[in-house]
């Protein structure tokens, strides 16, 4: 809907035609927007600043429709899906429409004094109307939120800028704060973040403001008229581009806030109003004479998407790589989504402590982390724990990573001095939801493995991307260390073994002793003739897994693990020759396991592949070749995986003999069927 | 009912030319087929797909695009720079207008038909009007340099896109200025730049233009500021061909490595009503090029250089789940270019440009079914006959004697007496052939070769009498006694020489020279008389009624005829996608038919009981482990083999020798020219 001066005028984008048109009488000026009250589908115009007029679709004379002239100048109306309109008045009055009609010439108080209104917009917050709108005198700009409901009105003053003014803002909320985003005269965007539930009631308090976007690209810089915010990481800007040399020209730009990148942009040679709306993902402005409308779609960002190198949209899967720049997890954002209103996306915004929070210790306000790293040192672990639980239902902040790194470096600093305080589920819990990883907190793994916390290093070895080889060894070693009994009672994640070892406790030890048995069998049979039948006695000798299934999903997340051969050879020489050859019987029956598939893989998540098996395989007995020669053991795994191998070799030579073979047969066959002549006899009944 | 001696013959090296274009009729459900050898084809899909006319081809006149325009006039345009308008009722091409733009690469009719564009090799885009009679040339558009290889009419027919190499044109058709240049690959770095040719152009109402181009990319643009909305790479090779239904709601891309995409307009919400070209479904029909794709309302029609036609009923579009939702592929003509001379167990197969005669082998030994019986005598390579010209073959025959061939092209009869001595073979020109108004669509040689029938336009049979030991006169001309433009496609005539009958393009079984058989409205795929009795059996393309048997003595349909049409025929029987092209009978069982198929051999015992839908129709392999008793009740007429796919041929030499005509789609394969190299997974 457009209004103009005297008229005011819907259409239909789609259709690109006009609903209907509707015109003031000569003389009377249009002096707000026309807004649309979607609960009843009636338009709401203010004329002369005063005279409120209501009407319909069906209404075609608007001299004739409902007309209610009040006792204060009108700024705007807002419409709000689901509410009342609220009329803001020039003297930062706010009333809602209802109450408004009840008594048209109602007295409407004077909130500003000499102040100017320059900018207003109204919220819902759950099901509370919330307006805000800025105010300027002498240079110096005011803010303001009202809340209707609670009739409670706040002001700030925005924090003043040198040399420059702001041009235009833009609003919205999110989780109880509003995020009021100024573009400024120097050519940036600035943020401040408006506490919503604010309950001190100091007068005037001073907002901060924070960079968002400088808007300059490569020696050019955008004069911004006028933006909009698209997603958690865009925002449009709409204004005329100067370089140096040239002339300017006005463009339509969209940025990416995150990277601080120009992601597209669109020349305007017909020139614009400077206005830019922004509904339902499609952009309106006037270009030249007509209205124009673009529809833009923002990915998500991504920093290789920010420099153009994006190849495939596809999300990656749970074992990608750790994306330093990602400040939330997805699961979190979703639930941020699913909350906030249509038009604006996520935002990271900082939370402030709301009112039930109970720790004693903490001023409200106050730096949250900093607390809280205070209270770790030496609170009760009780305390702790409750402050850590706070912690994480909170909504995180941009610096949230780095902040969780410092939590946990000093939930860490205080395991290590005080025996008794180990908070393993917050642990866990942080590891498992956050993008964490060895380098932002590089002493969790000692500790765990000091205190042998088996489930936290599995964690720990599936997600994190950097484990130094020491750290993968020592692991290594002591998943090798510990008793099968003592694994049975720890909470392992079976994910990567249960499809293919079975897991009956009971009859588990009886598989040990087959185990023994096939192998000593298997050896005393010296031949170096490999049938198939040999093959499958081999395969019976190893069918039982070496180790129990919390050691082997254990042993999975090492194999799962990245390395780097040279770093972890020196390392692994130090494991003592009976682990050695347990690992090599385990890596052993893996390699069996995987050959009986047609696939050579592993079927379950996360579950090793052949090559990861054979890599590991090789390294360990290069690390270990003199001792596996020695040992009778050894020995006689040995010789089990050598015929193995050698079984596996010589069948794929024997294929890859007969395929001339088969292709020879294949090429009679065919000659046989395509003889150009012959004669059959058949038999019809 | 016994054992056949079949001699298998595999040796018709018959490649089909590939397609290189298709025009889609709706009003008419008609498709317009060009090959690249130059031959039209039109297929009525109401009649079964049936391929109803056939126009063969010409050396020198290359199609490059067909259209539909006027009603059902046809106009093709090529490479030798005309645009000509095609005969449907006399098969030929009935004239040809200079488009003085060098060759001709596309051409397009507005949605009325009313005006024709022609896209050239100079980059000129002319208009032509269809004018009763002919076409007229209107104007030059604005030219460019580049052949203008696509051609879409805006549907308001304000519009014109053309599609040449590296940009697209919007041409105002009024003003004849273009309104819009579009560089396809302004994106790609300069670097990289190679040409890209745009391959074929959609011009939708929306203002959308769809191209596909030699990248393998479909793309769409805004055209009014020439903006790109999406693009979508199908493939590694060149998107070849493109065609949009009639809502505009789903396209098909056809492209170089054989495969066709579906593309559908669909809301990105479910009841949104943002709406996005994806790319739905994948196929893999051909092996080589996809020059051509049509869009019907129902089914996506493709045709490659493969030579095969592809129908693919869009599932969601099919009302029930039956016949209708089967795939279609056609590769071998619906005509006869075989024939037999029994008595002399000689075949005559017919090339677009040559005749080779060959003669059957023979076995002494017999043996049981499925068995392979030593040759006594090889088969032999007799005599090639290379036709002189530019023009391809219409029709040939060999005499059931075996001595004469005769054959004829588009402006040319000719007659030949095959002289057999011993082992040697000599061939001689009959002399003084009748000018006889040509083309012939049919020959058929009498069974005591003494007379030759020339079918030919108008419905009228010339006849003419082969006289020893090398000569003919024309007797005289038979016409239909009600008159009718269409030209006469089949013909049969009976053992004793007393009657014929013949079938006209207006699908008017006509029987000369006594009455007619009573019009169906269906095309008529294959008639025989019978030999003893004088019954002629039809067979229409219609899966609803399929056979009649006419009775041509008491000028009825048979009892037995009719005794089918009440009882219907089976299921699976009616089922059948590919029309019956032949008919023979057995000389001594008067009650066994043989019919043929592309897919299956049967012979029809009119004697056994019609099996009823719930019976086993293809029921030879059963019967053959059933006991004698038993096997007895499971009798029915229908007695079919598919042993033999597929199938060009099949006739009865005697009662009890069969020769079978197969031409593998392997060997196609094999003669046809590599396709796009594709890279597969472990070579």
């Amino acid at each position: 809907m457009f209004s103009f001066d005297h008229e005011s005028n819907p259409q239909h984008v789609s259709d690109q035609k006009p609903l209907g048109c509707w015109s003031v009488k000569h003389g009377q000026i249009i002096t707000c927007p026309v807004v649309c009250n979607f609960e009843t589908h009636e338009y709401i115009a203010v004329h002369d600043n005063k005279v409120l007029r209501i009407w319909k679709d069906k209404d075609v004379n608007l001299d004739k429709v409902f007309k209610a002239t009040l006792s204060a100048e009108v700024y705007r109306v807002h419409s709000l899906p689901h509410a009342e309109p609220l009329v803001l008045f020039r003297g930062g009055g706010v009333r809602t429409l209802d109450v408004l009609l009840e008594a048209p010439q109602q007295e409407i108080e004077d909130v500003i004094s000499d102040e100017v209104i320059k900018w207003s917009e109204a919220f819902l917050e759950g099901q509370q109307p919330v307006l805000i709108f800025v105010t300027e005198k002498d240079g110096d700009f005011f803010v303001y939120v009202q809340k209707l409901k609670m009739r409670s009105l706040h002001k700030y003053k925005l924090e003043q800028q040198e040399l420059s003014n702001p041009l235009c803002f833009t609003a919205y909320i999110k989780k109880q704060i509003i995020t009021l985003l100024c573009l400024y005269s120097s050519d940036s965007i600035y943020k401040v973040l408006i506490p919503l539930q604010q309950n001190s009631e100091e007068e005037e308090q001073t907002l901060s403001k924070s960079l968002l976007l400088n808007l300059s690209i490569s020696g050019s810089v955008l004069k911004g008229t006028s933006f909009v915010v698209l997603d958690k990481d865009h925002v449009a800007v709409l204004g005329s581009l100067a370089a140096s040399d040239e002339e300017s020209k006005e463009c339509l730009t969209i940025w990416n806030t995150k990277f601080q990148t120009l992601q597209a942009s669109k020349e305007l040679p017909l020139g614009t109003s400077g206005q830019l709306w922004c509904y339902g993902e499609k952009f309106f402005f006037t270009h030249g004479k007509v209205l124009t409308v673009v529809i833009y779609k923002c990915e998500t960002s991504s920093l290789a998407a920010a420099v153009g190198k994006l190849k495939d949209s596809q999300t990656s899967d749970l074992c990608s790589f750790l994306n330093w720049n990602t400040l939330q997890d997805e699961e979190l954002l979703v639930s941020c989504q699913s909350q906030q209103s249509a038009a604006l996306k996520s935002e990271s915004t900082m939370t402030l402590r709301s009112k039930k929070s109970t720790v004693e210790n903490i001023q409200p306000g106050a730096s949250t982390i900093g607390q809280l790293l205070l209270s770790i040192k030496d609170a009760s672990t009780a305390a702790v724990e409750d402050e850590l639980r706070q912690l994480l239902s909170k909504v995180q902040r941009p610096d949230f990573q780095a902040a969780i790194g410092s939590v946990i470096s000093a939930l860490i600093n205080r395991c290590k001095t005080d025996p008794a305080f180990y908070p393993r589920n917050f642990l866990i819990q942080m590891i498992q939801k956050r993008e964490l990883s060895y380098s932002l907190c590089p002493d969790l793994m000692a500790v765990a493995l000091e205190k042998k916390d088996v489930h936290l290093l599995q964690i720990c070895l599936q997600r994190f991307p950097d484990i130094p080889e020491e750290i993968t060894y020592a692991c290594l070693k002591v998943f090798l260390s510990i008793s099968d009994e003592y694994l049975e009672r720890t909470d392992v994640d079976l994910e990567s073994v249960i499809s293919y070892i079975d897991i009956e406790p009971n009859n588990k030890e009886v598989k040990t002793e087959v185990v023994e048995n096939g192998f000593s069998t298997e050896l005393e049979e010296d031949g170096c003739d490999v049938t198939g039948m040999k093959e499958i006695h081999m395969m019976d000798s190893v069918e039982f897994c070496p180790v129990g299934p919390q050691k082997a999903a254990l042993l999975n997340a090492v194999l799962h693990s990245a390395y780097s051969e040279t770093f972890l050879l020196p390392h692994l020489k130090g494991l003592p020759a009976q682990q050695a050859v347990l690992f090599l019987r385990y890596l052993h029956y893996l390699y069996v396991k995987c050959s009986e598939r047609i696939n050579t893989t592993l079927p379950g998540v996360l579950s090793p592949t052949v090559s990861q098996i054979m890599d590991w395989m090789c390294l360990l007995l290069d690390a270990h070749f003199t001792v596996m020669v020695m040992l009778p053991e050894a020995k006689r795994l040995l010789s089990s995986m050598h015929k193995f191998v050698r079984a596996q070799v010589r069948f794929y030579s024997e294929l890859n003999k007969i395929e001339g073979s088969l292709q020879e047969l294949q090429r009679i066959k065919c000659q046989t069927d395509t003889q150009a002549y012959s004669i059959e006899v058949l038999e019809l009944i | 009912m016994g054992e056949f001696e079949v001699h298998r013959v595999r040796f018709f090296g018959l490649v089909p030319a590939g397609v290189r274009c298709m025009a889609y009729q709706h009003r008419g459900c008609r498709l317009a087929l060009a090959r690249t050898d130059g031959a039209v084809e039109v297929y009525n899909f109401a009649a079964n797909y049936f391929m109803e006319k056939a126009i063969p081809g010409h050396q020198t006149r290359s199609v490059e695009a067909l259209c539909w325009a006027a009603g059902e006039r046809l106009f093709g345009a090529g490479l030798c720079g005309d645009i000509t308008e095609y005969d449907l009722e006399r098969l030929h091409p009935a004239y040809a207008v200079d488009g003085f733009g060098g060759p001709i690469w596309s051409m397009a009719a507005n949605n009325d038909g009313t005006q024709l564009a022609i896209g050239c090799e100079d980059g000129s885009v002319k208009l032509f009007q269809v004018v009763p009679g002919g076409v007229q040339f209107e104007k030059n558009l604005d030219r460019q340099k580049g052949r203008v290889l696509c051609l879409s009419w805006h549907p308001s027919g304000t519009h014109l896109a053309a599609g040449s190499i590296n940009f697209i044109r919007v041409l105002d058709v009024r003003s004849g200025r273009t309104a819009q240049r579009i560089m396809v690959n302004y994106h790609v770095p300069k670097s990289k730049k190679r040409e890209c040719v745009v391959w074929s152009i959609a011009f939708l109402s929306s203002g959308t233009i769809i191209s596909s181009d030699s990248f393998g990319r479909v793309q769409f643009w805004d055209w009014e500021r020439g903006t790109l909305q999406d693009s979508h790479t199908v493939s590694t090779s060149a998107a070849l061909s493109l065609a949009v239904s009639e809502e505009e709601d789903s396209i098909v891309v056809g492209t170089s490595a054989g495969a066709t995409y579906q593309f559908q307009l669909l809301p990105v919400k479910t009841g949104g009503q943002e709406k996005r070209w994806v790319k739905t479904k994948p196929f893999q029909h051909h092996t080589h090029d996809v020059r051509a794709v049509v869009h019907t309302p129902t089914a996506l029609i493709s045709g490659g250089l493969d030579a095969q036609l592809v129908i693919r009923p869009l599932m969601e579009k099919v009302q029930k789940k039956s016949y209708d939702a089967v795939l279609r592929k056609f590769t071998l003509p619906h005509r006869r270019l075989v024939s037999c001379a029994r008595k002399a167990r000689l075949l005559l197969f017919q090339f677009s440009q040559h005749l080779e005669l060959w003669r059957l082998g023979s076995t002494n030994k017999t043996g049981k079914d499925g068995e392979v019986l030593p040759l006594s005598r090889m088969p032999e390579h007799l005599l090639q006959l290379k036709s002189k010209g530019p023009e391809h073959i219409y029709c040939s025959c060999v005499s059931p004697c075996g001595s004469w061939i005769a054959y004829s092209t588009a402006s040319r009869f000719h007659l030949y007496r095959v002289q057999h001595e011993g082992d040697n073979i000599s061939i001689k020109k009959v002399p003084g052939v009748p000018k006889l108004l040509l083309p012939a669509y049919q020959l058929q040689c009498a069974s005591d070769s003494g007379r030759l029938f020339i079918a030919s336009d108008r419905g009228s049979v010339h006849v003419v009498q082969l006289l020893e030991p090398g000569g003919c006169k024309h007797l005289h001309t038979l016409r239909p006694p009600a008159g009718t433009r269409e030209a006469v496609y089949l013909l049969a005539s009976s053992a004793d020489g007393n009657w014929l009958a013949a079938v006209s393009g207006d699908w008017e079984a006509g029987l000369c020279h006594h009455c007619t058989v009573p019009t169906y409205s269906c095309a008529v795929t294959a008639l025989a008389i019978h030999p003893a009795t004088n019954n002629l059996f039809i067979s229409y393309s219609d899966q609803q009624v399929g056979l009649f048997e006419f009775s041509i003595p008491e000028k009825q349909y048979t009892a037995w005829s009719r005794s089918v049409q009440n009882s219907g025929l089976h299921r699976l029987w009616l089922e059948r996608d590919s029309p019956i092209t032949h008919i023979a009978f057995n000389p001594k069982n008067t009650s066994q038919i043989l019919l043929h198929d592309v897919y299956m051999l049967c012979v029809l015992d009119k004697s056994l009981p019609l099996p009823d839908n719930n019976a086993l129709l293809v029921n030879q392999s059963t019967l053959k482990q059933l006991s004698e008793p038993a096997r007895h009740r499971q009798l029915h007429a229908f007695k079919i083999c598919k042993k033999f796919q597929p199938l060009l041929f099949a006739d009865l030499l005697d009662e009890r020798c069969l020769v079978t005509v197969e031409r593998p789609a392997a060997d196609i394969n094999a003669e046809l020219p590599p396709p796009v190299q594709q890279k597969k997974f472990g070579t």
